[in-house]
């Protein structure tokens, strides 16, 4: 504790090894230098630009939605896809803390992460999409109860703070403050608890809120259940985006996993069993949702017959079956590839709901300008540097160097 | 626990036979005599009577201090919308006869709103004299109105940095001193008629069921959506006239009522089963509690202190 204490005293220590991994300043600098970093500088010198000119400009300036398309690829991509992706957070957190499923823990930190910068983003997002974002203060005063994005926007709001409160963890573990990170690790069953619950909600919630437009959504993908359908297809996002994101990280940040083993294919297997189980009740539960709205005979009838045929066969039944067949035969190669057609699936499945199979009758249809497009891809790029950034320097993937405070 | 075959027979028969007798009569009571919203302020278009000369636009610009609407050979040369610098537009449609049929679209002002249901922020309420009331101040952007109306009748300000939805007011400041809405006060053909909800449901049944032979045989707004305050009587199919037939018949806010219904239930059962989850995936012998000594922080116990 005391080097924290002294640290702004001594930056040439604490701030060296905490925040620049080791190196000096210009040394730090020059390992910046790399191709991954430049296509990353490159997009934010866009995508930010384009998001304070949005404040400025207003959204008629810098996006293509209209009277009849309100909600463009910043509330389908950012809000519905993003909020869905990191759902992992929930997912791994009730496997390890509820289900007493230990093994799991070494990917729970990072899914944790990945969840709450996730939501970060879908909440920038959001407030770039809002036009008046500062009156979303109304939510907590007003009384909006009869209203889907009521409870939405206060679940997703408690949601972010548990995360917050369960990242606070590894954060406060690097700063050294045991004095923080020592309660929040004995309330992290609660945290979990309430995470879960709160997930249920607003992951179902986002579906929910096309209920009220049912002349307005297509009727493949339009159902009174659809709430069903959005906090299922959320577990299978999590448990997919984890073993994607599992895969990633150790390849990506293999250095740091010396000296403790963390067998990821066992991991990957095992997760690729619950996907396939999931998926597949997943695929027919849709199909069900399809025929109590008497739509069978549109399955396969004209474009939206077809494109949801590709969804349902190619991005949830095919990734299903390969589960079962990876995890079956111990063949991970196949269960990662699965895992990235599942989490395509669930960007479709988002994209169709929120953007194409909204609006279906109209005639001139909605196309997002470079300007949003360039919004999201920042959005995304900051994600993951944010994340690269955090498990270089916090204990996310490894375990708090013993050693740290010694230098 | 007295309680004999007989009494029970008899307990029974008199409840089964009671509520024989008074469904059908409620029920008919409900839809038939009392229309929904039956006090509230209402207008009745009729399309026969309109002579489409778009003085209720002119009233409309005028009241709420909006540009002043197009000339007749541009108002007609294409199907216009409202928007949101126009918040009422009169809509030729050709008779077969030759003759022409003239719409007047606005908000429809819903019996039960879907875009005041779905406003999270209530910047949207339905007042209980009848219009659909928006308080921009209130308002955080999120276009869920717009989402949510069957009618597609809110309109965004894009064009602005901080923007407002608009949409006919119904004229609710005029109708709180007692006035009629701008529109209806200029109407010089009879189109417009202004009453209570109940009476106008009257009325457009006398005109709709008294010349059969004139009027076809639906009342546009008596029952869409749930109810609308704003009625239409018309001799030319609505879907001809460009109105959304495919609106539901029952109201849009009671769509979500299951759906809302889920927070409640997770938030109670939800905890008690996931610790019961939890109890039992760690009961004796099975996985050890890791609540202190729990995840990558393992290895650093005490390096800190």
């Amino acid at each position: 504790m005391a080097s924290v204490v002294t640290a702004p005293a001594r930056p040439g220590s604490w701030v060296q090894e905490r925040i620049f991994l080791g190196m000096t300043f210009p040394q730090y600098l020059r390992s910046l230098w790399t191709p991954f970093n430049v296509v990353c500088t490159a997009i934010l010198a866009v995508g930010i630009p384009v998001l304070v000119y949005r404040f400025v400009a207003g959204l008629g300036a810098t996006t293509n939605l209209s009277q009849t398309q309100p909600w463009g690829l910043w509330i389908g991509f950012d809000m519905m896809t993003g909020i869905a992706l990191a759902a992992g957070g929930f997912t791994i957190g009730a496997t390890v803390e509820i289900f007493g499923l230990d093994e799991y823990h070494s990917i729970e930190r990072p899914a944790i992460l990945t969840g709450f910068l996730g939501y970060m983003m879908a909440v920038i997002g959001l407030i770039a999409d809002l036009g008046k974002p500062w009156n979303m203060i109304g939510i907590f005063s007003n009384n909006g109860t009869q209203s889907v994005l009521f409870e939405v926007a206060w679940c997703v709001c408690c949601y972010t703070t548990v995360l917050l409160l369960e990242f606070a963890v590894p954060f406060f573990e690097w700063l050294g403050w045991e004095r923080f990170y020592r309660p929040l690790k004995k309330a992290l069953l609660g945290l979990t608890v309430l995470s879960v619950m709160f997930s249920t909600m607003h992951q179902s919630a986002l579906g929910s809120l096309f209920i009220i437009a049912p002349g307005k959504l297509h009727p493949l993908w339009y159902s009174s259940q659809i709430f069903l359908f959005f906090f299922i297809s959320a577990v299978i996002a999590g448990i997919c985006m984890v073993i994607v994101e599992s895969t990633l990280s150790h390849r990506l940040f293999s250095e740091q996993f010396e000296g403790h083993h963390v067998d990821v294919d066992k991991l990957t297997l095992g997760l690729a069993k619950a996907g396939a189980v999931v998926m597949f009740a997943y695929f027919f539960l849709k199909l069900q949702g399809v025929i109590d709205n008497h739509a069978l005979g549109l399955i396969g009838m004209g474009f939206y017959g077809k494109w949801f045929l590709v969804e349902m066969l190619g991005f949830v039944l095919l990734p299903s079956l390969m589960f079962a067949w990876g995890a079956r035969n111990r063949h991970v190669t196949v269960v990662r590839v699965a895992a990235i057609l599942g989490v395509s699936g669930i960007v479709l499945n988002r994209l169709n709901v929120s953007l194409v199979a909204y609006n279906y009758h109209q005639s001139v249809r909605y196309w997002p300008s470079w300007m949003e497009v360039s919004v999201s891809l920042a959005l995304v790029v900051i994600g993951v540097l944010a994340f690269r950034w955090i498990v270089n320097r916090m204990p996310v993937l490894r375990p708090m160097k013993s050693n740290a405070g010694e230098h | 626990m007295k309680l004999g075959r007989r009494t029970f027979l008899q307990i029974a028969g008199a409840t089964g036979t009671a509520a024989l007798v008074a469904l059908p009569g409620r029920s008919r009571a409900a839809s038939d005599v009392h229309a929904v919203g039956a006090d509230e302020s209402s207008v009745l278009v009729d399309t026969t009577k309109c002579i489409g000369c778009r003085g209720c636009e002119a009233a409309c610009a005028e009241a709420n201090k909006l540009p002043d609407p197009p000339g007749d050979d541009k108002a007609y040369a294409a199907t216009r919308t409202t928007g949101p610098e126009c918040f009422t537009v009169v809509n030729p449609t050709p008779k077969a006869d030759g003759s022409t049929r003239y719409v007047k679209r606005q908000c429809m002002h819903c019996v039960e709103p879907a875009c005041a249901s779905a406003c999270p922020v209530r910047a949207l309420d339905k007042l209980a004299t009848g219009p659909v009331a928006y308080d921009g101040s209130k308002c955080m952007g999120c276009r869920y109105c717009m989402v949510a109306c069957p009618f597609s009748v809110p309109k965004y300000e894009y064009s602005k940095a901080i923007p407002v939805v608009r949409k006919c007011t119904f004229c609710s400041g005029r109708q709180a001193e007692g006035k009629q809405p701008a529109c209806v006060g200029v109407c010089p053909s009879g189109a417009l008629a202004y009453g209570t909800r109940g009476q106008l449901v009257e009325e457009a049944r006398r005109r709709v069921y008294g010349n059969p032979d004139k009027y076809l045989p639906h009342i546009y707004g008596e029952h869409e959506a749930g109810g609308t305050n704003w009625m239409y009587v018309s001799d030319l199919s609505f879907e001809k006239l460009g109105f959304e037939v495919a609106v539901n018949d029952n109201s849009y806010p009671k769509l979500v009522r299951g759906a809302l219904g889920v927070p409640p239930v997770v938030m109670t059962l939800w905890p008690p089963l996931l610790m019961g989850l939890w109890a039992f995936s760690h009961r004796d012998g099975k996985n050890k509690p890791h609540g202190t000594d729990h995840g990558a922080g393992k290895a650093d116990g005490g390096n800190h202190g």
